[in-house]
C-alpha cells in the first residue's frame, strides 16, 4: 500500500524533503517508521518522537491504511 | 479562535467581540523572541509549523479552555517564519465577565500550546551554529507528562 510521510523541522532538512509517498507493508506507524529509518537514518529515534495520522496524536501501534498521511513530531518548541 | 500568521502580530488587531459588553477583563499574554538561551546570544529564529494540525490543535485547546473555565471568548494567534530579536512570537487573549477565570484560560491556552501544538524553533546563535529547540522533559516524557512549564519563559523552551 502506499502512505504520504511528511516531515518537519530537523526531520525534514534530515530527508531534504517536505513530504514523500512510501510503499509499505508497515502494519503500524512504529513500523513504517523502523523501515523509513533504515534509508533516512533519522536524527531522532522513536523515544524523542511522536506520530500523528491523518493530523491526529496517535499510539506508535496505531494501525496505518492506504492514503494515510503519518508524521513523525520532533519535540514541538511553539509558544 | 486560533490562528496563524508569517505577519507581525503587533500589527494585527485583537477581535473586537472579546470586548464585548458581557467581558469584564482580557487577560493578555505576549510571548516576544529573547536574545539568549542557554548561555548563547540568540541573533533570530525561525518558527515552522505543521499548519493543518496546529490549526486543529490550537482550537482543540482553545475549546477545552472555554469549557473548562467557563470564559466566554479566547483568541491565539501564533507567528511562524523569521522572527527577529523582541518581536512577539504568540499573543493569547482570554476575556471573561471576571479575571479569575480570564487568567486561568489564559494560563491554560499558553501551556497547552507549547506541549501539544506542532510548531518548531530554530534557532540562530551570533557564535556558531543554528539549532532546533527542543523541550527536552517533553521529548523524554511525551505529551502526558505534567511538568511545570513555568521556565518556559526563561529556559530553553521558549
Amino acid at each position: 500500500m502506499k502512505v504520504k510521510v511528511r516531515y518537519f523541522a530537523a526531520l525534514r532538512e534530515k530527508v531534504g524533503a517536505g513530504e514523500e509517498m512510501v510503499e509499505t507493508d508497515a502494519k503500524n506507524a512504529i513500523e513504517l517508521f523502523h523501515q523509513l529509518n533504515k534509508r533516512h537514518s533519522f536524527p531522532l529515534d522513536s523515544s524523542h518522537l511522536k506520530v500523528s495520522i491523518n493530523r491526529h496524536y496517535q499510539d506508535w501501534d496505531y494501525g496505518i491504511k492506504a492514503d494515510d498521511e503519518i508524521v513523525f513530531l520532533p519535540p514541538v518548541a511553539g509558544g | 479562535m486560533f490562528a496563524l500568521t508569517t505577519n507581525p502580530i503587533n500589527q494585527i488587531e485583537i477581535p473586537a467581540h472579546l470586548k464585548a459588553p458581557k467581558n469584564g477583563g482580557i487577560v493578555l499574554f505576549e510571548g516576544l523572541v529573547r536574545n539568549h538561551n542557554e548561555g548563547q546570544a540568540v541573533r533570530s529564529l525561525e518558527y515552522e509549523c505543521f499548519e493543518e494540525m496546529a490549526q486543529s490543535e490550537g482550537n482543540k485547546i482553545i475549546n477545552e479552555a472555554i469549557s473548562k473555565f467557563g470564559v466566554k471568548d479566547i483568541y491565539a494567534i501564533h507567528r511562524y517564519g523569521h522572527l527577529e530579536i523582541g518581536e512577539v512570537a504568540i499573543r493569547v487573549a482570554a476575556s471573561a465577565p471576571h479575571r479569575h477565570e480570564a487568567f486561568l484560560a489564559c494560563q491554560y491556552v499558553i501551556d497547552e500550546i507549547k506541549h501539544r501544538v506542532p510548531i518548531w524553533k530554530k534557532e540562530h546563535y551570533l557564535n556558531g551554529p543554528s539549532e532546533w529547540v527542543a523541550c527536552h522533559q517533553c521529548a523524554d516524557h511525551g505529551a502526558g507528562h505534567d511538568h511545570d512549564h513555568g521556565h518556559a519563559q526563561g529556559g530553553k523552551h521558549l
